[in-house]
């Protein structure tokens, strides 16, 4: 090979976004593998637990389904606000207050409607408390000159210590106040499922549905691109004569809504336990910035990713229930599967950049 | 210490900062740097003092030759730079900063240090407070504290970079006692100015600097014409736009007062009529941004009123005066104008004004791709705006403002472009004027300012004088733009 080519295929080497990214998975696998090692187990006993139960049966697969519901909403949020340049930290906060929302208006009319009537108005109060909540963090921004990530922490332990002294207050079960949440609601107010495959078909549904509308609403329409104008040079995009306040603000509301939306899932849906508790947002949020992180703000790439990572968070479970290993160890995996990636990402750039100077 | 930098060559991508700069600096001497904003001062400067380190050449302190890989560095050799905006710690006291920097053990010793800052504080006559904020101190007292801090440090070589823009008539006396007596107590002084009349009154030695070059080096006094002339070059170009028609009143200002935290224009009336085209000169940062920006409803004045096509916009929001006809072309083009990441087509759709609710990408494609014909651009429809080259990216910011725009402001248009670029950016802004639109534009470029415009206001220290271009040569812009005749 002579020098030429040799740089050629260097070259090459470093710009293939493909062979970058093969490295990092497996970076991360080998990674995990020498924790599980570290814990005196078996790595590839280990990774076949995980696959075993997350694919392992058919009710397994609908539980990683259900979980995979709420990821995808979040993430599609998510690509709202990252698109516009936000770093939305207090997405949990809005889950939270989707599920709020959702559980009071529920208590509210649960005995004055149908259940299908209530259950609609619930996700538009689940949208309505999420979006609200959302744009408390971009009102917190735009007037109140605290970045968004430390507003939306703020925000989260909030909604956080409101579930608490809702469950234990107002909302608590008659007689017995406990943390383990509000009174349960009747069958009638769940989603239906299929029969013999506990996955609602409205859940599914709905996750698809908001993210190919986000997708193709940031590819088509003018707020999308508008949008992007921000998120990519806020300074740019205001000497265009865009406003950049509404779409914070729009960002911000539009990816709460989702995010509460996600929460009135955690409230009704398949996998929930059909009631209020403290958080209940379970870690989604920060799940998903995890998936829209990795998929590179793509949503056609959120949705496989959202559901991979459904499906380890389900799988792991199974490391404690049959190895007495912490179940935490999936976290680790995705954990180390995005910091892998940034940091392919990273030296790739480096090394680009110093080749170009 | 004495000074030598040779040969120093630094590029910024396609820009010469310096190109091979020589400079000899005696110890114990009051050494000046003339030259225009952009002449490569500030750069070589930097270099110097360990913040930029040169593409080539050496710098040499008592015949030695040194290499500093940072400030830190430079300092410890006895270089020390005074910055143009001060470089210190708003938040925290006046010993906190002197402290800053200083090498040493762990601990502080504040009881000594303390003794220390107010010796050298009383040496100069400059009254400190060491518990004050920093942030409540005056710029002209937040350099004294900077020149103590570099004097505490063991500094020889003191360099001060433009350091009378923001300090008051007193303060600016002080500021040139205290020089001198360091220069008698045998430290080297470099004084970084654009200002003629301060460059004169203090330094015995002077080098020019003009396109990154050294065009002249010369002792005190010197005639003020030859000074001029080496920081403008060929002073030969005379003003021609000597007979436009113009039209209507465009832009009308009525003891227009506006500031900034370092500078204030007062009480300036101007009346632009469609298609003239006026010059803001001044050194940079004299007030014509000011100007600029206040015209863009960018920057509420304090005083007076803003009229456009006779219609009082005073003080209403940037988007007011983008619908009232004004559009405002800033010198950033990767960092103000253009986006970078998005390609010409997205940048076609994104300034339609009233935009349906999906993108029509066929129409925005099209669109662009005439836009890219008539302007003369080297790009495709689909290219990333940040892969266009320079001159290119002036065209793409020209071609995206509203063709029916009244008031056209513009920062440097043809700042880093070629001459054929620049022509052609001039001759698409002269078809604009045909058809009525005004212009204001800030230049550095004498030649430029006398070519294009109609009139020139000339800027020095937040003050304006306005005059007619036509039969007004170079030398006499250049003299205006130092100073002369504001005092």
């Amino acid at each position: 090979m002579n020098p030429s080519e040799e740089k050629d295929l260097n070259n090459w080497l470093i710009r293939s976004n493909t062979i970058l990214q093969i490295a990092a998975i497996l970076f991360a696998l080998v990674f995990s593998a020498v924790i599980l090692l570290m814990l005196g187990a078996s790595p590839l006993d280990a990774f076949s637990l995980i696959l075993s139960g997350a694919f392992g049966s058919s009710s397994k697969l609908a539980y990683v389904m259900t979980a995979w519901v709420p990821v995808l909403l979040c993430s599609a949020g998510l690509l709202v606000t990252f698109t516009a340049g936000l770093w939305n930290i207090g997405i949990e906060g809005q889950v939270v207050m989707g599920a709020v929302f959702a559980t009071g208006l529920m208590q509210m009319l649960q005995d004055s409607f149908p259940p299908a009537v209530v259950l609609i108005l619930a996700a538009f109060a689940g949208l309505l408390g999420g979006a609200l909540w959302g744009m408390f963090a971009g009102g917190l921004r735009l007037y109140g000159n605290v970045n968004e990530i430390f507003g939306g922490l703020g925000l989260n332990f909030i909604a956080g210590s409101l579930t608490v002294y809702l469950v234990l207050g107002p909302w608590k079960r008659p007689g017995i106040g406990s943390t383990s949440g509000t009174q349960p609601f009747p069958p009638s107010l769940w989603l239906p499922t299929f029969k013999g495959f506990q996955v609602s078909p409205i859940e599914i549904l709905l996750g698809l549905m908001a993210i190919i509308l986000v997708g193709s609403a940031l590819r088509g329409t003018h707020f999308g691109l508008r949008l992007r104008a921000v998120g990519k040079n806020l300074r740019a995009a205001f000497l265009k004569g865009i406003s950049v306040e509404k779409h914070t603000l729009l960002a911000f509301g539009l990816c709460g809504a989702l995010a509460g939306l996600a929460g009135w899932v955690l409230v009704v849906g398949t996998s929930s336990r059909h009631n209020l508790f403290p958080l209940i947002s379970s870690g989604y949020g920060f799940l998903a910035i995890l998936v829209v992180l990795l998929a590179n703000l793509s949503a056609m790439w959120s949705v496989p990713i959202s559901f991979f990572f459904a499906a380890i968070s389900m799988g792991s479970l199974q490391l404690a229930l049959q190895r007495q290993l912490d179940s935490s160890l999936g976290g680790v995996i995705q954990g180390m599967l995005l910091l892998s990636i940034l940091v392919a990402k990273g030296l790739q750039s480096r090394l680009l950049f110093r080749r170009e100077r | 210490m004495k000074v030598e930098l040779k040969d120093i060559h630094k590029y910024f991508g396609p820009i010469r900062a310096n190109e091979g700069v020589n400079l000899s600096v005696e110890a114990g001497m009051l050494y000046g740097l003339l030259g225009e904003n952009g002449a490569g001062k500030s750069t070589l400067m930097k270099i110097l003092s360990g913040f930029l380190s040169p593409d080539k050449g050496e710098i040499l302190l008592d015949g030695q030759t040194v290499r500093f890989n940072s400030p830190a560095q430079a300092v410890a050799l006895g270089v020390g730079m005074l910055h143009q905006d001060p470089l210190d710690f708003p938040a925290l006291r006046v010993m906190d900063n002197f402290l800053l920097g200083s090498p040493g053990s762990w601990l502080l010793d504040r009881h000594q240090t303390r003794k220390r800052l107010v010796e050298l504080a009383h040496q100069f006559d400059f009254k400190l407070d060491p518990d004050a904020l920093v942030s409540n101190l005056s710029i002209g007292e937040r350099q004294q504290l900077e020149i103590l801090r570099l004097l505490g440090l063991g500094v020889h070589i003191l360099i001060l970079d433009e350091p009378t823009t923001a300090i008051s008539a007193q303060q600016r006396e002080k500021l040139f006692e205290a020089l001198h007596q360091l220069a008698g107590q045998g430290k080297t002084v470099i004084f970084v100015s654009h200002k003629l009349e301060e460059v004169k009154s203090l330094c015995s030695k002077v080098t020019v600097l003009a396109q990154g070059k050294v065009t002249g080096e010369v002792e005190m006094p010197y005639p003020t014409e030859g000074l001029i002339q080496m920081m403008f070059g060929q002073t030969i170009t005379v003003g021609k736009r000597c007979a436009v028609e113009l039209g209507h009143s465009v832009l009308e200002l009525e003891n227009l007062t506006v500031s900034d935290w370092r500078m204030e224009v007062k009480g300036l009336s101007l009346k632009v009529r469609a298609g003239e085209v006026i010059g803001l000169a001044g050194l940079e940062g004299s007030g014509q941004h000011l100007i600029l920006k206040a015209c863009a409803g960018l920057l509420r004045p304090s005083a007076g009123r803003i009229r456009i096509a006779n219609q009082d916009i005073t003080g209403r929001s940037y988007r007011h005066f983008i619908e009232a006809g004004v559009a405002y072309m800033p010198a950033g083009r990767l960092e103000e104008g253009l986006i970078a990441g998005m390609t010409l087509t997205e940048h076609t759709a994104l300034v339609d004004r009233n935009p349906p609710f999906f993108v029509d990408w066929d129409l925005a494609t099209k669109t662009a791709s005439r836009r890219i014909e008539e302007y003369n651009i080297k790009g495709e429809p689909t290219t990333l705006v940040e892969e266009l080259s320079g001159g290119n990216q002036q065209r793409t910011l020209l071609a995206f403002l509203p063709h029916s725009s009244k008031l056209l402001l513009m920062e440097h248009p043809s700042r880093g472009l070629d001459m054929e670029s620049t022509e052609y950016i001039w001759k698409l802004l002269l078809n604009r004027t045909e058809r009525g639109t005004a212009i204001l534009f800030t230049s550095s470029d004498l030649d430029e300012l006398l070519d294009r415009s109609d009139r020139v206001l000339t800027f020095f220290g937040g003050k304006v004088r306005i005059r007619e271009t036509c039969n007004v040569n170079g030398l006499q812009l250049g003299e205006s733009i130092g100073g002369k005749g504001f005092e």
